[in-house]
């Protein structure tokens, strides 16, 4: 027996909306037995991951905040992806806007500095992520640098950045030798959308981003020629489009996004910078891009549902003692599940089984 | 001199997981895959490595645990890229994502536990030479084991008929496959070397390196191997050179921590990551020439019929 792939004539639009619903039930299934290997009723589990965060407000809007990065950083992603160039360090560029965005939450603690001071931070964290990343992009464009290993080892170094500022210059004297910043003044934090709620401004500005990316794809020539550059190069080459000037276009576009998560995901639900602030974001938004088809109502709902998988984790450690790295296990299984139902949208699957008479034939 | 001696033998224990790492993504890359999944299987060989070791007592079958652990791992990748025709660089990153939470899961049972770390050679006499004796005749069996490795690699390569067909097949898949040759077969074998490889770096990690399991322990260094083979321009023995290299500035870099220069901590951990970074980009500089990558490096192949 033989797996073998045909290629459709015609990609299957069917497959193309329904391979994501695929991906998620298979990946139910299979945490189903994982969930029965750890010892734990699976039924109860998987009620607890992702039925109870749906049935009260707080987790609803705690699935929102969550979200809220992950679809940033992700449309972003879904740039690179398009145009074919592989940045996989946007971890870096969320923590590196996140630094600098506090930088003037830091600087202006304790003066009469007006409101001004918040959309300055916003501002400093996207141009600072742009900045970082065009790092591993220049690298690319001007020395044929692979972006992949360059991007991902700015992670480390970014993580290790932060981590001397809030324990040197930067940490809270009041704060019992915390690595910590205090907390950062009322200017300088980004409002919630109701008083009293978890729901903050930047879920606005992560559909505004939506919206945007949305109308860049479909409607403006630049979008076009992202598409065009990744999925025919040559074509590209034909057509005139500088692709190294997307690299960088598109590689500025993610890291600004990335950061601007960053500044708001600190001055937001957080509220100071601290160390592993981020359970990994960076990295989850390149599931949620994958996930959403690369299509940027698609990353919506695909970091909704990802968001809902971080807040049921929390959940099911909390009420059924299930490790919290069950939650990576599971968006790692989603991914592949998802890369390989894509592939259903280009090939056909056919198992072969050999049969006697060709082999008779070689006789 | 001890102190010197000390460096040299720290220096060897840091690159070892390196080269063996290195040398087995050097295999399945000049089979034309790139298995960006290097991090992902070496940190659950090092949680199986640890597990067996530490239910076992023995080395032996920690090692065999973190082999198997790499290979099982690299299977799902073989399934995803040779079998279902997906683009190798997601997932590559799919098996680091799964590769880092199973090894969470499987290593949470022993965090906190020690075991016997693995022995070093001792022969009477050489052992004993003072400045060459402990750093020839005493290191581990992994040590010698990873040059081993690089030596059968590269013998397996120029020295074999199939080690050519290997390299065909990263080099042109459509001219191999209608030469006869299974490409996606051996495209697997290359696959599983590579996986097992990985496998064992990351045993070695708390098998010899450090000997305890900690989440995250391999810290970038499967990301660091793949810099290697690029550093290695695809020849093995250049990553000797580059993974002594590497596992020189990370042991300097602790070293300075140390003496208390006034430099943050901080910033000498971030040195061996920004020396990945310069390195790429010198070497992909002085090759503008032409590369030396396998031309088919991370294309996807699917037989006519």
């Amino acid at each position: 027996m033989q797996l073998v792939l045909e290629k459709r004539v015609e990609r299957s639009n069917t497959i193309a909306l329904v391979s994501p619903l695929i991906a998620i039930g298979l990946t139910i299934v299979t945490m189903s037995v994982l969930f029965a290997i750890l010892g734990k009723n699976p039924v109860q589990a998987l009620g607890v991951y992702f039925i109870d965060p749906l049935t009260d407000g707080y987790s609803l809007q705690e699935i929102a905040v969550k979200a809220t990065p992950l679809v940033m950083i992700a449309i972003g992603l879904s740039l690179c992806y398009l145009a074919n160039v592989w940045n996989i360090g946007a971890e870096g560029q969320f923590l590196i806007g996140a630094v600098a965005g506090s930088w003037l939450a830091v600087k202006t603690q304790g003066t009469d500095a007006g409101p001004w001071v918040l959309p300055a931070m916003l501002l400093l964290g996207a141009v600072a992520g742009a900045l970082y990343a065009l790092i591993p992009a220049i690298c690319r464009v001007r020395f044929g640098a692979s972006e992949i290993l360059t991007s991902l080892m700015l992670v480390y170094v970014a993580d290790l950045f932060l981590d001397y500022l809030v324990r040197g210059p930067w940490r809270d004297p009041a704060g019992y030798n915390f690595p910590t910043t205090a907390e950062f003044d009322p200017v300088a934090t980004v409002p919630v959308l109701v008083e009293g709620g978890r729901l903050h401004l930047g879920a606005i500005i992560a559909l505004v981003v939506v919206a945007a990316a949305a109308v860049l794809l479909d409607r403006t020539i630049k979008g076009f020629e992202i598409r065009v550059v990744g999925a025919a190069p040559r074509a590209a080459r034909f057509g005139g489009f500088n692709s190294n000037q997307l690299i960088l276009l598109t590689f500025a576009i993610s890291g600004a996004l990335a950061g601007l998560a960053g500044i708001i995901e600190v001055a937001g639900p957080v509220g100071h910078l601290q160390p592993g602030f981020s359970p990994g974001y960076g990295f989850t938004a390149i599931i949620v891009a994958f996930l959403g088809r690369l299509n940027p109502v698609g990353i919506l709902i695909a970091g909704l549902f990802l968001a809902l998988t971080f807040i049921g984790g929390e959940q099911a450690q909390i009420a059924m003692k299930i490790p919290l790295d069950v939650t990576k296990v599971f968006q790692g299984i989603l991914l592949f599940y998802v890369l390989a139902c894509d592939s259903l949208i280009l090939y056909r699957f056919r198992l072969i089984f050999p049969s006697r008479q060709v082999h008779s034939g070689n006789i | 001199m001890e102190i010197f001696e000390a460096i040299i033998l720290s220096v060897l224990a840091a690159s070892t997981p390196l080269l063996i790492a290195a040398t087995g993504e050097l295999v399945t890359e000049r089979s034309g895959v790139l298995n960006l999944g290097v991090e992902g299987m070496m940190i659950v060989g090092a949680a199986c490595g640890f597990g067996g070791a530490w239910l076992t007592g023995s080395i032996t079958v920690g090692a065999i645990c973190g082999i198997g652990a790499g290979t099982l791992l690299s299977l799902i990748f073989a399934l995803m890229t040779l079998g279902l025709a997906v683009n190798q660089v997601a997932s590559g990153l799919a098996l680091t994502i799964l590769g880092v939470g199973l090894s969470g899961l499987i290593g949470a049972g022993f965090v906190g536990e020690r075991i016997t770390p693995a022995p070093h050679l001792y022969i009477p006499g050489l052992t004993d030479i003072p400045m060459v004796g402990r750093i020839l005749f005493g290191e581990d069996a992994f040590v010698y084991l990873s040059l081993a490795l690089v030596i059968g690699v590269w013998l397996f390569l120029y020295r074999t008929p199939a080690g050519l067909v290997l390299r065909a097949a990263g080099d042109n898949h459509v001219s191999a496959h209608a030469l006869g040759y299974p490409v996606l077969r051996i495209r697997l074998f290359a696959v599983m070397f590579g996986g097992a490889c990985a496998g064992l770096a990351g045993a070695y990690l708390p098998l010899a390196y450090t000997p305890f399991f900690i989440p995250g322990m391999t810290a970038g260094r499967g990301w660091i191997a793949l810099a290697l083979v690029v550093f290695a321009s695809w020849f093995p023995g250049r990553l000797v050179i580059g993974a002594y290299l590497f596992g020189a500035v990370t042991i300097l870099q602790l070293h300075a921590q140390g003496l208390g220069l006034g430099i943050p901590s901080q910033f000498m951990s971030a040195l061996p990551y920004l020396a990945t970074v310069i390195v790429l980009v010198l070497i992909s500089r002085a090759r503008t020439g032409g590369s030396t990558a396998p031309a088919a490096l991370g294309t996807v192949f699917v037989p006519d019929r």
